[in-house]
């Protein structure tokens, strides 16, 4: 190691690994001293490459800070100390250390440097987070969990492939921009376990499916570092490819179709999830300094309003144990400032003025419209209606007005979440508008300081084209109300090949298959059966007199071989069985006799 | 509580408070129209230099959004609830 340094993660990690010896009084003090004390780290952060790490033939490289890890860690470390915060009340102390392992494996991968690094910073946030859902407990959720995890598992594959065979290529593991179109295999393979994270289709069916089924305050941390932290190595690795910006554009218009189907509130804005990170991606895509500032800006400011829109919909779901539209309306009355709060929400994603997302979206759709690319400019625009449309106003008008559904015991649970959740959502309401008041305070972190200062998204024309868009949208809203009321139903996704699909197979297979199995079996009976017969006499015959002399021979000589490779083979793996164990026992004591 | 009766107060003048979003969102096309008032001489195309493009924009296509979703969803992507349950 080149020097002391402690990593913002190592923080988290200690945290996590000595809370449930944290006694009870002293919790709740512990859970926001360790991820301040985090964010507080990462704040401190020197420019420059720290903590290398000799290991075997390459050289680790675990702080890399520069301008672009910076903004991807000051909002990793913040979003940590706000959704701990809105958790604070939830006694499990596992629920938290996993919280704070996924949020350390995601500044792990922010700082890396080298690809190896990268990877088990990566694989922890996928281990880790399926514990924000399996928590949840009840099969639904466990079952969720199974498919997330086996689908990041394919992810990690193809990038862990991908750094093989770019190692092999360059023998180098260091992390570094992919020139367009010149990656080879390894860049595509690197690129797909990427975008799996980012949720691109057609590899996105995992995000809607997990988040909606996750424990009211794990959503809330899912919402924020998976995709995001996708979206940096995205930026770090792939800006200026092509191919993004089609992706980016299908993706903001596919989760805002869906938006349109789904009755359940959190899955609703898992798919405006998608539909978001597609402006990151097609920003990436584009590459310019601006599109880059705008996708780092868009990041930041997104994990802050949708973190705020899952504190929202995860209150009424901890409070009245609802999240379908079907099951909610009229709650106004009963929670007016969880309303309030989720409203700033969805102000901020629709990119209201004063708000978060209007200085940060902009700035893709602007250096969208500049790089002369109209359709993808328009498009997202397009996207923004459905944005405005479904998070500003779907979730807001069916859960806290519309026609009250609520079932008698729904409606006798619901009120305003205990403090520790509220003061959350509102800080997080502040920074919304903060954010959107006063822009330097986002726009001095971004990494192309040179293009900023063209950049200036109070113009009277962006606001006025704004507000005219926004506004007709709701009045659009307002006219096709009988339209947008809820359904009880579910949408197929992409999902259902993994989910439904082979189950489709199984049963086929019992009925047809085995109809046909049975029919052959038949077959071979009535006419296969005696031809066989007589040519098996002959082949027996053949059998015996020439074939048998010959294996014979060569079946002692097998088996003598194998009992000599056997005995040798044996005493072996039961030594370094043994050993092992015994190495284990003894860290296990160590480990209890001074813990 | 106070925002609980701020929503009461707004809801019981129902009316009043469309009028007054109408006024508004007429007001913001006339000035959107005013070159004195909204500069486009650096917008991009030319279509968005037509009075009102942006809200028509809005309004079409929110009801496209919400037409082609739907008619998309009815393809036998909605499923019952317990689709998945066996």
């Amino acid at each position: 190691m080149s020097e002391l340094w402690l990593h913002p993660a190592l923080i988290l990690v200690l945290g996590a690994l000595a809370l449930p010896w944290v006694p009870e009084r002293a919790r709740k003090v512990w859970l926001l001293a360790v991820p301040l004390l985090a964010f507080w780290r990462v704040t401190q952060l020197e420019p420059g490459i720290h903590g290398e790490l000799g290991f075997l033939n390459w050289t680790l490289v675990f702080g890399r800070v520069d301008a672009l890890s910076q903004i991807f860690g000051y909002i990793m470390g913040l979003v940590c100390v706000i959704a701990t915060l809105y958790g604070l009340h939830v006694k499990e102390p596992g629920q938290h250390s996993a919280a704070w392992f996924y949020a350390a494996g995601s500044l792990g991968v922010i700082y890396a440097g080298d690809f190896l690094t990268l990877f088990v910073f990566w694989e922890l946030m996928a281990f880790a987070s399926v514990f924000l859902i399996w928590y949840r407990r009840g099969t639904r959720a466990v079952a969720a969990g199974y498919r997330y995890l086996l689908v990041h598992v394919a992810g990690g594959l193809s990038l862990l492939a991908g750094i093989i065979l770019h190692h092999g290529a360059t023998g180098s593991l260091r992390f570094e921009t992919f020139q367009w179109g010149q990656g080879g295999a390894a860049g595509w393979l690197i690129l797909a376990g990427f975008l799996l994270n980012a949720a691109v289709p057609p590899l996105h069916a995992w995000l809607p499916d997990a988040y909606a089924e996750g424990t009211f305050n794990g959503s809330v941390f899912l919402s924020a570092l998976t995709t995001k932290t996708a979206v940096y190595a995205l930026c770090r690795g792939f800006a200026g490819w092509e191919i993004l910006v089609p992706l980016g554009v299908v993706m903001a218009l596919y989760g805002v179709v869906y938006a349109v189907l789904e009755n359940d509130c959190r899955r609703l804005l898992a798919y405006h999830i998608i539909s978001q990170v597609g402006y990151m991606v097609a920003g990436v895509g584009m590459g310019t300094a601006m599109a880059i500032n705008g996708a780092c800006a868009h990041a930041f400011a997104h994990i802050l309003y949708k973190g705020l829109l899952f504190m929202g919909c995860g209150a009424v779901l901890h409070m009245t144990g609802e999240s379908r539209f079907t099951e909610l309306g009229g709650l106004y009355k009963k929670m007016p400032w969880t309303f309030l709060f989720t409203l700033i929400g969805g102000l901020s994603i629709s990119a209201f003025p004063l708000f978060s997302g209007f200085v940060s979206k902009s700035m893709i759709v602007a250096a969208g419209f500049e790089g002369h690319r109209l359709w993808a400019a328009y498009l997202l625009m397009l996207a923004s209606v459905g944005t405005f449309l479904h998070t500003g106003l779907k979730v807001p008008y069916f859960i806290w007005f519309g026609k009250n559904r609520c079932r008698t015991e729904t409606w006798e649970r619901a009120a305003d979440p205990p403090w520790n959740m509220n003061v959350a959502m509102a800080v997080a309401s502040f920074l919304c508008i903060f954010i959107g008041c006063y822009t330097p305070y986002l726009y001095k972190m971004l990494p192309h300081q040179e293009v900023v200062g063209e950049y200036h998204p109070y113009t009277a024309y962006h606001v006025s084209e704004t507000l005219l868009v926004l506004l007709f949208t709701a009045v659009g809203f307002f006219l096709l109300l009988k339209k947008l009321e809820p359904t009880p139903t579910i949408s197929l996704d992409l999902d259902w090949f993994y989910r439904k699909a082979g189950r489709l197979f199984l049963r086929w297979a019992e009925g047809p298959v085995q109809r046909l199995d049975a029919w052959v079996g038949t077959l071979y009976q009535n006419i296969g059966l005696s031809g066989l017969m007589r040519t098996a006499r002959l082949m027996g015959q053949f059998d015996q007199r020439v074939i048998d002399g010959a294996v014979d021979g060569l079946a002692a000589a097998v088996a003598a071989a194998g009992a000599r490779v056997r005995k040798a083979q044996r005493g072996h793996l039961q030594e370094s069985l043994a050993l092992a164990f015994a190495a284990a026992a003894v860290l296990l004591l160590v480990f209890l006799w001074f813990w | 509580m106070k925002l609980v009766q701020l929503i009461e107060w707004l809801r019981a003048r129902m009316r009043l408070v469309v009028k007054v979003c109408l006024v508004v969102l007429a007001l913001l096309v006339i000035l959107d129209a005013l070159p004195a008032v909204v500069d486009k001489s650096h917008a991009h195309t030319e279509v968005e230099k037509w009075p009102g493009f942006w809200a028509v924009f809005g309004l079409v296509g929110c009801a496209f959004l919400i037409v082609a979703s739907k008619a998309f969803g009815k393809l036998g992507i909605m499923r019952e609830e317990d689709y998945y349950d066996e």
